[in-house]
């Protein structure tokens, strides 16, 4: 079959492949480089569970080619926790019972992660509309909204002590 | 794999992209893919060649020129929703962002692919015939220039050629003291529109001037409503005035219905937003 070769960045680890130009990104992450946390739902751009962050920024992993990101850092949600510790915004979303069946989360990870580097103490209006492209089919949302906000909080805790370490 | 399987282009410039684009019968050009891709992964569109343009840097661009402003095909809706630039002369694109899709999708999709699309729910293609804009369809070795009224000819098509290529979008600045309305129902917040309408207006000595009105959702492409515009122009603005011409324009619409929103009801919608959109700008007109 006819492939291209493409090397990218994801979670801090260099990758080479060839891959067909059809296969999508979302799969390429799971069936390639077997990082099965990215969730595949409606694979046309709907649900949003297969959100992930490139060069930063949330993209849907199903609605871009794996060549595309040829190049480009990518972060799933596995690289998001260090080792065994959860990453602040993780935590937080186990502390307000920010999920239920789980299957979201990782997309719902990656929208609260670009809208918290973005704005350290978001109104809980904008944290609605970051959510806005992730549907949830258990929890009623009230819960991971609880949880986004205390998320920032925590961050914003985290920021002012390196802060003042580096003061 | 869910798409059918495609030949990869990825040019680095525009010269390189539009001569594939001629070369090459049954190609199609990928930018965001926010639309392209779901249509790709239902097997609905079926490219041999897929062209990428992502590497185009020099279609990346939202910029100043005289009296309008130009918007190159890779700019991204989130770079245009959070442009100053836009935001000082066409609040009216700024505002309908918080419409548009959600972040993800905006963070990737582009405005030209978005209007090439042309889907009728849409809420740019509506906007951009009330600014009037032009756009810019490039083939190798020429390109000609489209007024946005023209644009669309159905669902999902447009007067751009096989062989052709959005390369830039031209919007002339409203003159100063225009005053827009945007309103918009949908089913959720992101979603393309139930209806949306659109409006630009002056107001001279107190009479309504230069009305634009244009309407999503309403017809099978975004369409200007010529009739009640005339009807406006002239006239001291009012409620009652307002009403009474979105009485008569809606008579004129032939919305399609939905399993999930009925054609009757989208005409019920349209009647009740055009009064808004109408206050709405003669309050911001000054």
């Amino acid at each position: 079959m006819n492939t291209t070769a493409i090397e990218l960045e994801v979670n801090g680890r260099k990758h080479s492949a060839n891959v067909p130009p059809r296969k999508l990104l979302s799969d390429f992450i799971r069936q390639d480089l077997a990082l099965p946390g990215t969730h595949v739902g409606c694979e046309h751009g709907v649900c949003g569970a297969c959100t992930i962050l490139m060069d930063g920024k949330a993209v849907r992993a199903c609605l871009m080619f794996a060549v595309q990101a040829d190049g480009a850092s990518l972060t799933t949600v596995e690289g998001l926790s260090k080792a065994e510790e959860l990453h602040p915004i993780q935590h937080a979303f186990w502390e307000e019972h920010g999920l239920q069946c789980g299957f979201c989360t990782p997309g719902m990870l990656a929208a609260a992660h670009e809208l918290l580097s973005e704005n350290t103490d978001p109104t809980d209006e904008e944290i609605r509309e970051a959510i806005s492209g992730n549907l949830c089919r258990c929890t009623g949302y009230e819960y991971i909204i609880d949880a986004i906000r205390t998320a920032a909080k925590k961050l914003r805790v985290t920021q002012a002590s390196d802060a003042s370490q580096n003061a | 794999m869910k798409p059918a399987p495609f030949d990869y282009h990825r040019p680095e410039d525009l010269q390189s992209a539009l001569s594939l684009l001629g070369t090459h019968t049954d190609a199609s050009i990928i930018a965001g893919g926010q639309s392209l891709v779901p249509m790709m992964n239902y097997r609905l569109a079926q490219p041999e060649h897929l062209i990428d343009i992502n590497r185009l840097s020099e279609l990346d661009y939202i910029r100043e020129d005289g009296d309008q402003i130009t918007i190159g095909a890779l700019a991204r809706h989130d770079a245009i929703h959070a442009s100053e630039l836009i935001a000082e002369h066409m609040p009216l694109i700024s505002h309908a962002y918080e419409w548009i899709a959600h972040k993800a999708v905006r963070n990737r999709g582009t405005l030209c692919g978005n209007l090439c699309h042309a889907d009728p729910a849409s809420e740019m293609p509506a906007i951009i015939q009330v600014l009037e804009a032009t756009l810019i369809l490039a083939r190798n070795g020429s390109s000609r220039e489209v007024p946005a009224k023209e644009f669309f000819v159905g669902t999902y098509d447009t007067v751009c050629e096989e062989d052709e290529m959005l390369v830039e979008l031209r919007i002339p600045k409203p003159t100063a003291g225009t005053g827009w309305g945007f309103e918009e129902v949908s089913m959720r917040k992101g979603d393309f529109a139930w209806a949306a309408v659109v409006c630009l207006l002056r107001v001279e000595n107190g009479r309504l001037d230069d009305v634009r009105v244009a309407v999503s959702g309403a017809a099978e492409i975004a369409l200007r409503l010529p009739d009640l515009e005339v009807a406006l122009a002239g006239q001291a603005p009012s409620s009652d005035i307002f009403e009474n011409a979105a009485t008569k324009a809606v008579d004129a619409l032939a919305p399609v219905g939905s399993a999930t929103v009925s054609a009757d009801y989208k005409r019920d919608l349209v009647r009740a937003l055009l009064p808004r959109v109408l206050s709405a700008a003669t309050a911001r007109a000054s």
